[in-house]
């Protein structure tokens, strides 16, 4: 199977700063496919060249095995990859369809918005991801809790990801039933066939959800694992450098 | 309060349901409580003096009164709402009055006089267009310049706009001379009624009003003016252009600005280039009485219609009942002081994340 979305031999520099060395990353549609490795690692820089926000310096970005170069995110999500910010980027005073329509609102006579659609849309995409947000559709977002906004901004991503959705931590600041639902959430998205690029720091969570893992350190990938081959152990020794069962270059 | 409903902070994904739904609503809806103090006001004086403030001629009389302040408090909202400031509008009213009796004098009508000495019986319909371009294109030059400072160059809209308040009423003096000048060319539309009797300023104030309304509340526009003031990085990575939205919402705060000093000149029949100095605070306040937040994201059209008159009844009432109309001003105070706790307390409620 080709990969979905694709970065082959990356290098980034920033000043003296190697970000990344030749790092390779691979994921495929109805995967979820969990990027791990310390602070430094490269993860959050791999994640920008991924997204489109920086252009690699050497090595390439490939969409359904096709070298792209991506200008900038908006790049990214003509091309269906969007991208979940830890900061979630979410308009705290628009309720949910305002966020999920932002920048790309429906029209009527050119320059009205057509809320009512949007809103009706919103609703349908909820129910299908089964996120409970139905009834209070008129409430801004500054109204709900950490995890129903985290959801809104998945659901959103999900509403337009064609291919790819690229997650940064997304449960970071959840509460353990609130994780639950977002990890959910997040296999309900895979099932759509769908990439789902899962960027945490919890090992357990990422062993829970992830179908396979690729371990970056120092800017290169050191291992990669199917759902199975790891366990936390395994992980840990990978992240540290401790084992590696790919050539690191 | 005998309701039983589910604790408010769950873990659940239901929505939040608000422990006392009326207070919630309340909260959601700051202006409806500015509309009761309206109302409240208005039904006051109704009572204090039921021979002469409620009649019809008293409300024409306030409502031309404020056409000119609705007019910029239109535009003032929409900077509000990107969690700007305007304080420019005094120079863009004065600069719109100048420009129109420049832009009168330009034409000439025989002889050694111009459109701007006609008397009010011979003016022309298109003299009248000539004087509202130039009013526009004064408004156009300072929201342009407002926008630009704060959009592009990061200058706070407090400041920007103060130095484009100062630098814009000292071209007005440089171009009048410290003179202002009369004309009446535009006295047809400052004093005329085109529709049942109607002084045209209610009018032409009243489309402003819905032409604001639409932009604000039914346009993509205004959807992403919501959206740059309450986060412009989400808005920018929503991929709307923030800074030149930005720029485009100080040019329509100039504009007005402009279009109220073309107003003014028709009305007034002069140009006023000491006056409508506290124009910029009066505005403020009606938008932040009708329940715009000065933190950006929230507001509406029909709040700051709202703001707009609480002031101006109770003026209109003091004067009628014999008080002091000097208590217009405590009084108006006090209320925006009010009404400004109300926005915090909103957003302490809600923002709970």
């Amino acid at each position: 199977m080709t990969p979905v979305l694709g970065a082959y031999r990356v290098m980034k520099t920033f000043g003296h700063v190697r970000a990344l060395r030749h790092a390779s990353f691979e994921a495929f549609p109805g995967e979820v496919t969990a990027l791990v490795g310390d602070n430094g690692a490269g993860k959050s820089t791999l994640t920008k060249v991924l997204s489109g926000v920086y252009s690699p310096d050497e090595g390439e970005v490939r969409i359904d095995g096709n070298p792209v170069r991506l200008s900038d995110p908006h790049d990214a999500k003509a091309r269906g990859i969007e991208t979940v910010y830890q900061d979630l980027a979410l308009a705290p005073d628009l309720d949910a369809a305002g966020n999920v329509f932002l920048g790309r609102e429906l029209r009527r006579f050119g320059i009205l918005h057509n809320h009512p659609e949007m809103r009706r849309r919103t609703a349908t995409a909820f129910r299908d991801l089964g996120v409970g947000l139905v009834q209070d559709m008129r409430a801004p977002v500054a109204e709900f809790s950490g995890g129903q906004k985290q959801s809104v901004a998945i659901a959103r991503a999900a509403m337009w990801a064609t291919k790819v959705i690229i997650m940064d931590e997304p449960t970071a600041a959840l509460g353990v039933i609130q994780t639950a639902k977002v990890l959910e959430l997040v296999e309900r998205i895979r099932d759509k066939g769908i990439a789902v690029v899962f960027i945490s720091h919890n090992l357990p969570q990422v062993l829970q959800v992830a179908d396979r893992i690729e371990v970056l350190r120092l800017g290169a990938r050191v291992a990669r694992f199917r759902r199975g081959e790891a366990d936390v152990d395994r992980l840990i020794a990978a992240i540290s450098g401790a084992y590696a069962n790919e050539e690191s270059s | 309060m005998t309701q039983t409903k589910p604790p408010a902070e769950t873990e659940s994904q239901e929505p939040v349901t608000p422990s006392v739904p009326f207070v919630r609503a309340l909260l959601r809806n700051p202006t409806m409580v500015t509309f009761a103090v309206l109302l409240g006001i208005i039904a006051a004086f109704s009572i204090l003096a039921p021979d002469t403030f409620t009649q019809r001629s008293n409300f024409v009389q306030l409502a031309q009164n404020v056409a000119i302040l609705t007019v910029v408090s239109v535009g003032t909202t929409f900077v509000i709402i990107t969690a700007g400031v305007d304080l420019s509008i005094p120079s863009g009213i004065v600069l719109g009055e100048v420009f129109a009796v420049h832009a009168l004098q330009l034409i000439g009508t025989g002889g050694d006089t111009t459109a701007a000495d006609v008397a009010a019986d011979q003016t022309k319909g298109w003299y009248m267009l000539v004087a509202l371009a130039g009013a526009l294109l004064a408004g156009l030059i300072i929201g342009t310049i407002n926008g630009l400072v704060v959009a592009y160059l990061k200058v706070p809209p407090l400041l920007a706009t103060l130095g484009t308040l100062g630098a814009g009423l000292g071209a007005a003096l440089i171009l009048q001379n410290g003179v202002n000048t009369a004309t009446y060319a535009l006295d047809p539309l400052g004093h005329g009624s085109w529709i049942a009797a109607v002084p045209n300023l209610i009018p032409i104030a009243l489309v402003v009003v819905v032409a604001g309304f639409i932009l604000l509340h039914m346009a993509v526009f205004g959807r992403h003016t919501f959206a740059i003031g309450s986060n412009p990085e989400a808005a920018r990575r929503a991929g709307i252009n923030v800074e030149r939205h930005l720029l485009k919402v100080y040019i329509i705060g100039g504009v007005s600005a402009g279009f109220a000093g073309f107003l003014s000149v028709a009305y007034f029949s002069t140009t006023s280039i000491g006056g409508h100095s506290t124009d910029n605070l009066q505005a403020i306040t009606a938008v932040a009485l009708g329940g715009t937040s000065l933190f950006g994201g929230v507001g509406s059209i029909i709040g700051t219609l709202i703001g707009v008159w609480i002031p101006a009844v109770l003026k209109n009432g003091f004067v009628i009942t014999g008080v002091q109309p000097y208590w217009q001003d405590v009084a108006v105070g006090l209320v925006l002081i009010v009404a400004v706790w109300f926005d915090q307390l909103r957003r302490r409620t809600r923002n709970r994340g």
